[in-house]
């Protein structure tokens, strides 16, 4: 695959070895001429010194056949324009940001960027990952379907112990997938199953209903 | 009419102020207070620390009830990305934007954008004015 990293900081300077050593074409731009000459000396001629966000600079290194571009520099405007200029001029299939605010994510995807990606969500959600007492963990989200897959689990302070789970009130989009009990073996949950302290429960849920779904498991 | 102007530079400061002579409500939005120096001190309008990219920040300027929206900034992207907020987001019925690359001007303008190109209207200006004094020389 060709691939193109605009921004050849330390993010884009890893991810241009990583991706390197995995054997795909990759070329970074970089518009500090000294960043680009160490990663050149370093690397080989795998870095283009120019501005990533402008039309010319993109058409000189053949975007217009690259498979895939990844803007990691260290501004959100600059990712978003790298990315709309390399979908609308040069019809990149597959465009990849970097947000450094979490929140620019809905509005990155409404202006046409294909998957954004925010450090603060993923430290917090591998903290809510760690931390045991977090009771609703996102696992994995499937963008097209509107759907989230969580880990749910049952503390023993949970009122919904002992109860079925046809007596939960679950919201409607929310569906329990799987029982993963504390001792015993993963079964896949029916009307009369009875939860239990220490269950993980794996559901599928919209993001919108997560925070219903974790209030109809914790009984509150 | 109610105007957000981002940036208070040369440009946006003096648009600030003649917008505020002619009655209109105006609010200022700049990420660095230092700039507010360049309005009058018969400025009527609101000047507001914030950075323009932020959508809190839009929202505090008043960007819900804003009937137009301009971004005046330094950085093409930091105008650009502004006002595809204002504009996708909360539907500002005029939305402006200064780019300064000819290029990514004619592109964002294709996506729906009213933009400016500083570089291209000066240019011409200079074009327009040098071939009249000539015209003028050979009569």
């Amino acid at each position: 695959m060709y691939i193109i990293v605009v921004g050849g900081g330390r993010l884009g300077y890893y991810l241009l070895k990583a991706l390197l050593n995995e054997g795909h074409e990759v070329l970074v731009l970089e518009k500090d001429v000294r960043i680009c000459k160490t990663i050149t000396d370093e690397l080989g001629s795998v870095c283009f010194r120019g501005d990533g966000c402008e039309a010319s600079t993109l058409a000189e290194v053949g975007t217009g056949r690259a498979d895939m571009l990844v803007a990691v520099t260290g501004d959100d405007e600059d990712n978003l324009v790298a990315c709309q200029v390399a979908k609308h001029k040069h019809n990149v299939p597959r465009t990849i940001a970097r947000l450094r605010n979490p929140q620019n994510a809905a509005l990155f995807k409404k202006l046409g960027v294909d998957v954004t990606i925010s450090a603060t969500d993923i430290i917090l959600e591998t903290i809510e990952r760690e931390v045991p007492t977090h009771p609703v963990t996102q696992l994995m989200s499937l963008d097209e379907k509107g759907l989230v897959i969580v880990d749910v689990k049952i503390s023993p302070e949970s009122t919904t112990v002992g109860k079925m789970v046809k007596e939960l009130s679950l919201p409607k989009e929310s569906h329990l997938a799987l029982i993963i009990p504390n001792e015993g073996s993963t079964h896949v949950p029916a009307a009369n199953t009875v939860l239990r302290a220490g269950d993980q429960i794996i559901a599928v849920t919209s993001p919108e209903t997560k925070e219903a779904l974790k209030a109809a498991m914790r009984g509150i | 009419m109610k105007i957000i102007i981002m940036g208070c530079g040369r440009v946006g400061a003096r648009f600030a102020s003649l917008m505020d002579e002619d009655g209109h409500e105006v609010t200022v939005l700049d990420n660095d207070t230092y700039s507010f120096r360049r309005l009058p001190p018969s400025f009527g309008g609101t000047a507001l620390f914030g950075n323009g990219i932020d959508e809190e920040a839009q929202k505090r300027a008043g960007i819900e009830d804003a009937d137009v929206f301009v971004a005046l900034t330094q950085g093409d992207n930091r105008n650009v990305m502004s006002c595809q907020i204002a504009k996708h987001v909360f539907n500002v019925p005029r939305v402006m934007c200064r780019i300064y690359d000819p290029l990514r001007e004619e592109m964002y303008s294709a996506l729906g954008l009213e933009t400016i190109s500083p570089t291209k209207v000066f240019a011409q200006l200079l074009k327009d004015k040098v071939e009249k004094t000539e015209e003028k020389a050979e009569d």
